[in-house]
């Protein structure tokens, strides 16, 4: 019995009915992670547009070359995302595995930095709350703005570890021999859900850190 | 004297192949269970609250119990029975079989919804049973994410978790009406409770994460003070109400939607007539849950909105009167020269659409700014949404568990008592609620426990409805569960019905269908089972 047919699940005719299948389903939860990051997106717009230069001024309290830094290794761990999907396409499984731990890395590295960001951030007294402190004119509002970077930011890095978490299982399961080239989807459906994570902190960047820097 | 045959309730037995089962049918009933369980829950406040508001002063409960009291009752009506109702039990069960498919797309993720639900509905139970909520099923900002002194992060959570049961159960209705039809089942040939379940769907998919972003943010603001909501700190409570509307309205077509599908295919079934201008119909739903994702500052006119925007929401609610009314007259010329038969689950649609429109036109003189200035925040709203959501949704969901009650469970319930309840829940029904209009009308203001003593009459009349109501709800719940044992073997298709649920013997197998059906026709073909009949009888 060939691999692709074992990997059919019952209620699906063909492989290819069920590759259709999880193609969409994947599609259509992205969509539900649009709506709900856009509502954060939809709070910052309205705040950006009425505090205006609190918003600038808090902005640039935030580190542009670590936030630089952190995208471009989210770009890069996007490219090795998109080369496991290709890997498990053509079946390598060593490649499957090295390129998914350094999709992992990279995310890991991420964290890292934000990590330490926020660390920054705590020293500085920008977290949110009765010890909020803001030298400026604009304090209050700049409190708005820390919110919203703690909130969105840490709603994109929560996603982040439930994709490492969602690739170490990939690497197991790509271990236990149960993808083949005819069945590779959830390989593919990890990809486009790192994606997305991807692209929501491409979103983040300019509007976090770069929204009055000229 | 049957004959054994194997199906999906005797395939497996005991407590683990149900908590294990991937079979839609079953997971259909474990929800059905939950639901129930919910629903009396539910009832339960709302039997205190009515009582308490037998007399004008407060002698059962004080004020802020009754906060809790009302509060509870709406948190557990609208997200633990309302939404998931028809879509997680009937639509569970039935959108496999009506397209001819052998499960939903995702079976395991069906099955963790029901997980998630539970969850999501241990947490809330938790919260109320420790103390309870008292903001409003609304979650009002500040009071809730500042002032109040309850159990909101809780309830939210709660809400939070259970709105991925809702956001799993769309997805998977999508993805299998898209990809899982049997050969010939066009689009066009689908019945109408597909395309309504679709359609909730849609919205249950794109509207659900926005509530879900919303309480988590009332829940960090109430935990860590960031003021996104907090006025004193440069918040906006009206972002929230947006926020908030932008899902809470739309979810009210998530809880009347499925209801409009099961009544297209009661009206049907027992006009033996196929629907009056099924594009219309199955389009209207779409219409709907497109329409009404813009309509929620229709909640916002006296909140400081700007008018501006509140005249485009007046317009666009009035907008979304159009595809309900094609509905309503479709299903009204459906009747026209139909044979008409008076079975329980038609009498359960017919009170449906009688109740509907009450609660649609309602909706209108609500949407109408000057009108809504008046009776904002009165009893008239409260009674205008009772309107659709029980005798709406509720009507359709009893009528459709009476209508498909036979494929579930393979028994007949008893008609005469059927009829009987169902005649109960309409007049109980409309004993509660009528009165409200009029309440709110006259100014009386609603969550509150008191009340000015010219209210009294009404008042008694109201809970004295309730209490019939109450007795309506019981005795399905009775009669039914009394059928499983003694109810008289249904048969494959006892209503005579053409969908492709009734091919299939009663209970269905696991698998829904020997072998995949073939569809050559459309849906309810009732004028070529009619002539098949009266050739049979020449």
């Amino acid at each position: 019995m060939s691999n692709s047919s074992t990997a059919l699940a019952h209620q699906f005719d063909d492989i290819e009915q069920q590759h259709e299948s999880d193609s969409l389903g994947m599609w259509i939860f992205l969509a539900t992670e649009i709506l709900f990051f856009g509502g954060m997106f939809l709070g910052y717009s309205v705040y950006r547009a009425v505090y205006s230069p609190a918003f600038s001024e808090a902005s640039r309290r935030l580190d542009v070359l670590l936030g630089g830094i952190n995208t471009a290794v989210l770009l890069c761990s996007s490219l090795t995302m998109a080369l496991a999907v290709r890997a498990a396409q053509l079946g390598g499984r060593r490649t499957v595995i090295a390129l998914l731990i350094a999709t992992i890395v990279l995310g890991s590295v991420f964290l890292g930095i934000k990590a330490f960001e926020y660390y920054q951030k705590y020293e500085e007294h920008f977290i949110p709350g009765p010890h909020f402190e803001f030298a400026g004119a604009n304090g209050r509002h700049a409190q708005i703005f820390f919110s919203f970077y703690f909130v969105m930011t840490g709603m994109h890095a929560l996603h982040m570890v439930v994709g490492i978490g969602i690739m170490l299982t990939m690497i197991w399961l790509t271990k236990r021999r149960r993808f083949s080239p005819e069945y590779y989807f959830p390989i593919e459906m990890t990809g486009l859900y790192w994606h997305f994570v991807d692209i929501v902190w491409v979103f983040l960047f300019p509007l976090l850190y770069l929204v009055d820097r000229s | 004297m049957d004959i054994y045959r194997e199906h999906y309730l005797n395939c497996s037995y005991g407590v683990r192949s149900w908590l294990l089962t991937k079979d839609h049918k079953r997971i259909a009933l474990l929800f059905l269970m939950s639901i129930t369980l919910f629903f009396f829950l539910g009832g339960a406040f709302a039997v205190l609250i009515r009582l308490e508001l037998l007399t004008p002063q407060g002698d059962l409960v004080q004020a802020e119990t009754y906060n809790k009291l009302f509060t509870m009752h709406g948190v557990i009506m609208v997200f633990f029975f309302l939404i998931p109702s028809i879509p997680s039990v009937l639509g569970n069960f039935l959108l496999p079989m009506m397209i001819g498919a052998r499960d939903l797309a995702f079976p395991r993720l069906n099955l963790l919804s029901w997980y998630i639900y539970t969850i999501g509905g241990l947490f809330t139970l938790g919260a109320v049973f420790s103390g309870g909520v008292d903001t409003g099923w609304t979650f009002y900002t500040p009071y809730s994410s500042v002032y109040a002194n309850s159990h909101v992060i809780a309830t939210a959570v709660g809400i939070f978790i259970t709105g991925f049961s809702s956001i799993l159960t769309g997805l998977n209705f999508i993805v299998t009406t898209h990809k899982m039809r049997a050969p010939g089942m066009t689009w066009f040939r689908l019945p109408l409770f597909v395309w309504s379940s679709y359609a909730t769907a849609i919205i249950m998919v794109l509207g659900t994460p926005v509530i879900a972003i919303t309480l988590l943010l009332v829940g960090v603001e109430r935990a860590f003070g960031i003021g996104i909501f907090d006025p004193r700190l440069g918040g906006d409570p009206l972002l929230f109400q947006h926020l908030f509307w932008f899902y809470s309205h739309p979810a009210v077509y998530i809880m009347v939607l499925p209801g409009m599908g099961v009544v297209s295919e009661l009206v049907t079934c027992f006009s033996r007539k196929r629907v009056f201008g099924y594009s219309f119909v199955a389009f209207s739903s779409v219409a709907i849950a497109v329409l009404g994702f813009l309509v929620w500052g229709h909640h916002m006119f006296v909140s400081g909105q700007s008018p501006y925007a509140g005249m485009i929401f007046s317009f666009l609610s009035f907008m979304v009167a159009i595809p309900s009314a094609v509905k309503v007259f479709n299903w009204t010329a459906t009747l026209y020269k139909g044979s008409v038969s008076y079975d329980a689950p038609m009498l359960y649609a017919m009170g449906f659409i009688g109740l509907f429109t009450t609660g649609g036109l309602t909706g209108l003189f609500l949407a109408t700014i000057a009108v809504d200035v008046h009776v904002h925040d009165t009893y008239f709203v409260v009674a205008h949404f009772h309107y659709i959501m029980v005798g709406g949704t509720v009507m359709a969901y009893l009528g459709g568990i009476h209508y498909w009650w036979p494929k579930i469970s393979g028994k007949l319930y008893p008609e005469g008592w059927a009829r009987f309840a169902a005649l109960v829940v309409f007049v109980g029904f409309n004993l509660t609620f009528f009165p409200q209009f009029i309440l709110g009308y006259l100014g009386m203001p609603r969550r509150y426990h008191a009340y000015p003593a010219e209210f009294q009459v009404l008042n008694v009349m109201s809970t004295a409805g309730a209490s019939i109501l109450a007795v309506g709800y019981v005795l399905p719940m009775v009669y039914l569960i009394w059928s499983i044992r003694y109810g008289k073997t249904a048969g494959d298709n006892p209503w005579d019905a053409t969908g492709l649920e009734w091919q299939t013997p009663s209970p269905p197998p696991t698998e829904n269908f020997a072998a995949t059906p073939v569809v050559g026709w459309d849906a309810y073909d009732y004028g070529a089972k009619e002539e098949e009949k009266e050739l049979q009888v020449v």
